[in-house]
């Protein structure tokens, strides 16, 4: 098998207000089903060692956790190379209740926006408040990134993960470095 | 620009995060239906200054469907509520009448 | 003359000069002066020319409401024209020029036209265009073309040099207008724990107050202010923004902030304005008042200035604009200036006070010795590019027996008007109140949020009350008033105790003098920059015009760019007197934002060059892009038209494209084709609604092509579905299909049969996906290795999952060419370097790269549809010939109630057939086939239209399809096609598969 390569392959931008960087491949699965389900529950613990997260919680520890999308949708992470395997071993222990586990890590790319201005640089592109009150580490947020959906969560009181289509990746790069542009600090957050 | 409360992710959500769906509670005639039934159901649609019933759509946010009740006229916001059912839940209703006595919309009141 | 006075100008630093340029000139100003300011401080009191007259115009105001004294800033890259001399920071090395005037401002061949003014009256346009009517061409358009626009557009080849940027901001209170009602109504808020956003237009805090005399709690104004401004800066839960004009406010809550960062500094680091899009609980607008001019003749010539801005020219900039002048009111205020002026050493020859008595403060003016004329006008003011002399008459009366007085600028003041934009904008109603004779908001009737509650409080003198006094106690009420509806409890505080001397009653005097005679009326203004003056109100009035609404657009006044913010109201009061009626009946004109005018790069934002809108890549993209790709918009996607080898044309390399791939091996990308998976116990059944054709018979390991519908009939989407096992489909749709698709299922899902056990993703981007096609296509797969892909083993329309060389792999044994033909999915991650094994490989089959146009082609050969070609979402399938794939056991999918209906089921409905002109040329794209007869316009019939036409390479000759009324049933028959070159093409209507009708090639 060839080298796999994400969307920017880690292309990243520095000297701004913020650095921003492409994160390289996540492994990432789609889980739809019904999230109040025991059989799910422990399928999600088998894969990432966490529970099935409340609305808006993302239960992230580096390349693996899980975080909540909708009423009926997780967005499961684990290492790039473990996909696979993790996808089967779901799928199988799903295989008695209606569910839908797939693998969309190719389908995304995912960027890293790190440094003390880094709620300032996506509260520059989302209508979603990101004071320290409004939004941590713990929760996610799904919405849109200029014009393009996006999804986001902290990874600590500094740095967001920001997660889109891989075909958005270039837009979503570009957008991210006008927004961490030198000088551009709004000095609110 | 309007904010609507998704039920389904509790977000406050802007209407650049939102797609309108048109008009609420509409039921489906398919084959076997009546002419006139069916042409009512693809096209006429209510209009109302006033109390009027909506789909939006969560688009950019977590995807889902959900109802909205709010008045065409000041852009009042009665409540947000569940896309599975087949007419506007009792507190809905009754959060309308406490700001529009005397409100209908189609079969509702 | 005006001057730099040697003392006063609390906003300049002296020690720090500052060198800047008016249409040429090098001029010297102070760091903190305004544009305005500094050429005044020149003796430049003219800046430029009116709208319609060219009239020489000086500044008349000190802030946003400037109408006259509008220059083009900056040059090349950074050129803007309209820009109010007003509002624009001096900085070193400004440029600026006036505007509306050729060759020069101090002479111009346009101000003819202020001679012409009698054939240009009001309604001038709406009456003078109707007739005759070869006069338009040569005589209305090109006066109006060349009287068309307000300055200079920017050069053509400039590209603005500068970024922009949005911020979303949140709080619980906005607090509108940065002067002293705007700090104390944001400090009582912040007092309550609610957290506070305070923005203000200028570079400084305090407003207009500090220009006045009185005190705050004992204390001078601008100490007050300095207390209450650092006070706030202490606060946590405050944010202050200067530079940030509120722009406008919006439904629920939402508020558009224009903060421009780098205008008083540009080139510096950063974007030059940031449009803040804010949602706040509750908004306060403390917006200040503008003061009216005075309706009397000759109140637009350079030196005539509003009483107010003549103070802060004094005060805040050390600047006289004259050295004689004669102060024109109706109230007390303008007392302030008279004796500002007096003390900073400026000859105030008269006070003319239209009343009969006025107060306190003019008492202190003849302690100074300043004259008041009780009673008295001003009848006209006389000069032309500057104020030479006044002639002064009786307030009532027609304006005889006058006297004149030599003086070189007048100050006026008629009354003040509460700034109500931002309390109106979103629907807050007015009330006229008498005693001021202004407008100001009405409390009990405010613009109303999501909640159903008002939204928006006026505080201070934007809310009516204009004493220093009253001015902070609204303000406070203000303040706590929005934090309590913002869910806050405000803090039990008493507001600051403002002291200042007490004005007499002011008395509303909307014409000088009151029956001045249509001379005096046609030369008295109200709106300065459109040209509008009073007689041009009043035969708008004679000629039926009673709405101010149509007054306004018959007139233009309030139409130019400060949108009459100093001309409302005096218009207003001159249409009532004129229809007889009472001005509150009469009514304003509807505000709208933006306030004051704001730049296209704030509201365009970071959406410009590379990030003006998304471009969607393929893992292919770059390679492609490297290799002649010619692109072509598909949605948001860019696909390759067509890969152009140097020397080639697009034309020759489709062509070359569309035979190599039938006779060799082509590689397409096929990537952007949506992928759903649609899984579930009731995903058959669901698919089966979605789809015309059945779903849910189809094996595990098979596809099938599929049309999707709309609930009306007409066709919405197509592609290959393939089951994957037994309760899992993928389904593909069209290019830019897969979110509208997917959309359109889970709402289909959510909304009707959310009982349905069904789960749909959108997969469409984890794979990269290339077409393999041609008669060597087999060849190359075999060659890279890997899964049995021989006719046995994956026939026509089946896939299979395996091993091709390295990659893991889906293929899919289905053609969109008619050729042998795969389609191979692999991890998008592994795109690249599959396409590149394929390209490598394919070299002894002699492969090549096609593109969107090739596909065109192969498809068109083969007369299979494309959405969006031969749809145009009033096709249905049956249009097409595509009766197959409309399930007849299906009691119900979507679509199949309304084909039905009767006009779906009209014979008469145009139907699809292949075109082939008779002369082989190509058919031209969208042209409509003409019959016998002519319709009830006397236009020809149309019988049909071009859906799809291209030069076939392969068969040596143009090729079309079409939608044809009765096509089907006229097989060999000549259509005439009328082409937009005037010419007629000619075609026979075929059969519209044109290549290969048995599917032989396909099947090997």
């Amino acid at each position: 098998m060839s080298e796999p390569i994400s969307a920017l392959n880690h292309a990243s931008y520095d000297g701004g207000i913020a650095r921003v960087e492409e994160c390289g491949l996540q492994g990432m699965i789609t889980l739809r089903g019904d999230l109040s389900d025991k059989v799910l529950a422990k399928a999600v613990k088998d894969a990432t060692g966490q529970k099935v997260p409340n609305q808006r919680k993302a239960l992230v520890n580096g390349d693996t956790g899980v975080c909540w999308m909708s009423t009926d949708e997780l967005l499961v992470l684990v290492p790039y190379a473990e996909v696979e395997a993790k996808l089967a071993a779901m799928t199988n222990a799903l295989s008695g209740v209606h569910a839908l586990a797939v693998n969309v890590s190719d389908a995304r790319a995912v960027f890293r926006i790190s440094g003390a201005s880094a709620r300032e640089v996506l509260g520059k592109l989302a209508p979603v408040e990101l004071s320290a009150e409004a939004f941590q580490p713990g929760q996610i947020r799904r919405s849109r990134l200029a014009q393009v959906a996006g999804a986001f969560w902290m990874d600590d009181a500094d740095s967001f993960r920001v997660v889109c289509f891989r075909s958005a990746a270039d837009y979503v790069f570009n957008l991210l470095k006008v927004a961490a542009q030198p000088g551009s600090e709004v000095g609110v957050y | 620009m309007l904010i609507l409360n998704c039920p389904c992710c509790g977000v406050d959500a802007e209407e650049s995060e939102l797609a309108a769906g048109g008009e609420a509670h509409l039921k489906r005639y398919g084959p076997g239906s009546s002419e006139d039934d069916f042409h009512d159901y693809l096209f006429m649609r209510e209009n109302p200054k006033g109390v009027h019933f909506e789909r939006w759509r969560h688009a950019n946010g977590c995807g889902k469907w959900f109802h909205a009740a709010r008045c065409t006229q000041t852009l009042e916001v009665f409540g947000t509520y569940s896309a599975q059912v087949y007419e506007p839940p009792q507190e809905i209703k009754d959060a309308i009448t406490a700001k529009r006595p005397g409100w209908t919309w189609r079969d509702f009141s | 003359m005006s001057t730099r006075l040697a003392k006063q100008g609390r906003l300049i630093d002296r020690s720090k000069q500052v060198t800047f340029s008016f249409n040429g000139t090098t001029m010297q100003g102070y760091e903190g002066d305004t544009l305005a300011s500094a050429l005044l401080a020149n003796d430049q009191m003219m800046m430029g020319r009116s709208f319609k007259y060219h009239r020489p115009r000086g500044v008349v105001a000190s802030g946003a409401e400037e109408p006259n004294a509008l220059v083009g800033l900056g040059q090349g890259n950074r050129f803007e024209p309209n820009q109010r001399a007003t509002t624009t920071e001096l900085f070193d090395g400004l440029t600026s020029v006036s505007q509306n005037h050729w060759p020069n401002l101090e002479f111009d061949v346009g101000a003819i036209n202020t001679h012409l003014s009698r054939f240009l009256p009001a309604g001038f346009y709406y009456k003078m265009f109707i007739h005759p009517k070869p006069f338009w061409k040569h005589v209305y358009e090109p006066f109006i073309r060349k009287s068309a626009g307000l300055g200079k557009a920017p050069d053509k080849d400039s590209r603005d040099a500068d970024t922009y940027e949005h911020f979303y901001a949140f709080t619980d209170v906005l607090v509108i207008g940065g002067g002293i009602a705007g700090l104390q109504a944001a400090k009582t808020a912040a007092q309550s724990g609610a957290k506070v956003l305070l923005i203000e237009q200028t570079a400084h805090w305090g407003g207009r107050a500090p220009v006045d005399d009185g005190t705050v709690n004992g204390e001078p104004v601008d100490k007050f202010v300095e207390q209450l401004v650092s006070e706030l800066e202490t606060m946590n839960n405050v944010t202050m923004r200067r530079r940030c004009m509120g722009a406008g406010v919006y439904d629920h809550g939402y508020v558009l902030g224009y903060e421009r960062l780098n205008d008083h500094k540009p080139g510096t680091q950063g974007p030059r304005h940031r449009l803040w899009r804010i949602r706040a609980k509750q908004v306060v607008t403390a917006t200040g008042a503008i003061e009216r001019p005075l309706s009397f003749a000759g109140n637009d010539v350079p030196g005539v200035m509003l009483a107010s801005a003549m103070r802060d020219y004094v005060v805040n900039w050390g600047v006289t604009p004259g050295e004689k002048v004669i102060v024109a009111t109706n109230n007390d205020d303008a007392y302030r200036t008279a004796i500002t002026l007096k003390h900073a050493g400026v000859d105030v020859l008269r006070i003319v006070d239209a009343r009969s008595a006025a107060g306190a403060l003019a008492e202190e003016a003849r302690q100074l010795g300043i004259r008041i004329d009780p009673g008295k006008a001003i009848a006209k003011v006389k000069g032309g590019k500057r104020v030479k002399k006044v002639a002064l008459c009786n307030q009532d009366g027609i304006g005889g027996a006058r006297e004149e007085v030599e003086c070189d600028a007048v100050a006026m003041s008629g009354g003040w008007s509460p700034v109500v934009h931002m309390w109106s904008h979103c629907g807050g109603k007015l009330i006229w109140d008498e005693g001021h004779a202004h407008f100001r908001p009405d409390p009990s009737r405010p613009p109303l949020g999501a909640n159903g509650e008002g939204f928006v409080v006026a505080a201070g003198s934007s809310n009516g009350p204009l004493a220093l006094g009253d001015v902070l106690t609204d303000a406070h009420a203000a303040g706590k008033a929005a934090a309590k509806a913002a869910g806050f409890k405000p803090k039990n505080t008493k507001a600051p105790a403002g002291e200042t001397t007490t004005e007499a009653p002011m008395e509303a005097v909307w014409l000088m003098p009151s029956s001045a005679d249509i001379h005096l009326r046609m030369k008295s203004w109200l709106d300065f920059q459109n040209d509008v003056k009073v007689s041009d109100v009043q035969l708008a009035a004679r000629e039926g015009y009673e709405s101010v609404e149509h007054t306004k657009r018959y007139t233009t006044l309030g139409m130019a760019t400060d949108q009459g913010k100093l001309s409302n109201i005096n218009g207003l009061a001159i249409l009532a007197d004129a229809l007889e009626s009472e001005i509150p009946k009469v009514g304003t004109t509807t505000f709208r934002p933006p306030y004051t005018p704001i730049s296209m790069g704030a509201i365009g934002g970071e959406a410009r060059g590379q990030v003006f809108q998304p471009i969607r890549q393929t893992p292919m993209h770059n390679w492609h892009d490297k290799n002649g790709a010619d692109w072509e918009p598909v949605g948001h996607w860019r696909r390759t038209y067509a890969y152009v080898r140097p020397g080639e044309s697009v034309h020759d390399a489709v062509n070359r494209e569309v035979k190599n791939t039938r006779e060799n091996l082509g590689l397409l990308d096929a990537s952007t084709l949506g992928k759903l998976i649609v899984k579930g116990p009731d995903a058959g059944k669901f698919l089966d609604m979605m789809y015309t054709n059945m779903m849910s018979t189809l094996k595990v390991g098979k596809c099938r092509y599929g049309l999707m519908c709309s609930e009306n009939g007409f066709l919405i989407d197509d592609g290959v579905v393939a089951r994957i096992d037994e309760d899992t489909w993928l389904c593909h749709t069209t290019t830019g299909g897969a979110e509208r698709i997917h959309g359109h299922m889970e709402e289909w899902l959510q909304t009707e049969w959310w009982d349905w056990k069904v789960y749909v993703a959108n997969v469409t981007e984890q794979y990269a996906q290339v077409a393999v096609v041609g008669p060597n296509a087999r060849k190359v797969l075999e060659k890279l290795g890997g899964m049995d892909l021989s006719k046995e083993a994956l026939p026509f329309m089946e896939w299979r999952d395996g091993k091709i060389g390295d990659f893991d792999a889906r293929a899919y044994r289905i053609s969109f060419s008619g050729e042998l033909s795969y389609e191979i999915a692999v991890p998008a991650s592994q795109g690249q370097a599959f396409w590149d094994a394929l390209m490598e490989a394919g070299k002894e089959f002699g492969v090549m790269p096609y593109g969107t146009e090739c596909l065109h082609i192969l498809r068109a050969e083969k007369g299979f549809i494309m959405i969006g070609d031969e749809t145009d979402g009033t096709v249905i399938p049956q249009d097409l010939g595509l009766h197959w794939a409309l399930s007849k056991k299906k009691e119900d999918y979507l679509g199949k109630r309304a084909h039905s209906r009767t006009h779906m089921a009209d014979p008469e409905r145009w139907k699809l057939v292949g075109l082939e002109t008779v002369d082989g040329s190509v058919l031209p794209d969208g042209a409509y086939a003409v019959g016998e007869g002519v319709n009830a316009n006397g236009q020809r019939n149309m019988i049909g239209r071009v859906t799809s036409t291209y030069y076939s390479a392969n068969l040596g000759k143009g090729i079309a399809m079409g939608l044809i009324k009765h096509g089907p049933d006229r097989m060999g028959e000549i259509v005439d096609f009328p082409g937009t070159d005037g010419k007629t093409y000619k075609a026979k209507i075929v059969d519209p598969i044109f290549y290969d009708k048995d599917g032989e090639k396909q099947n090997v």
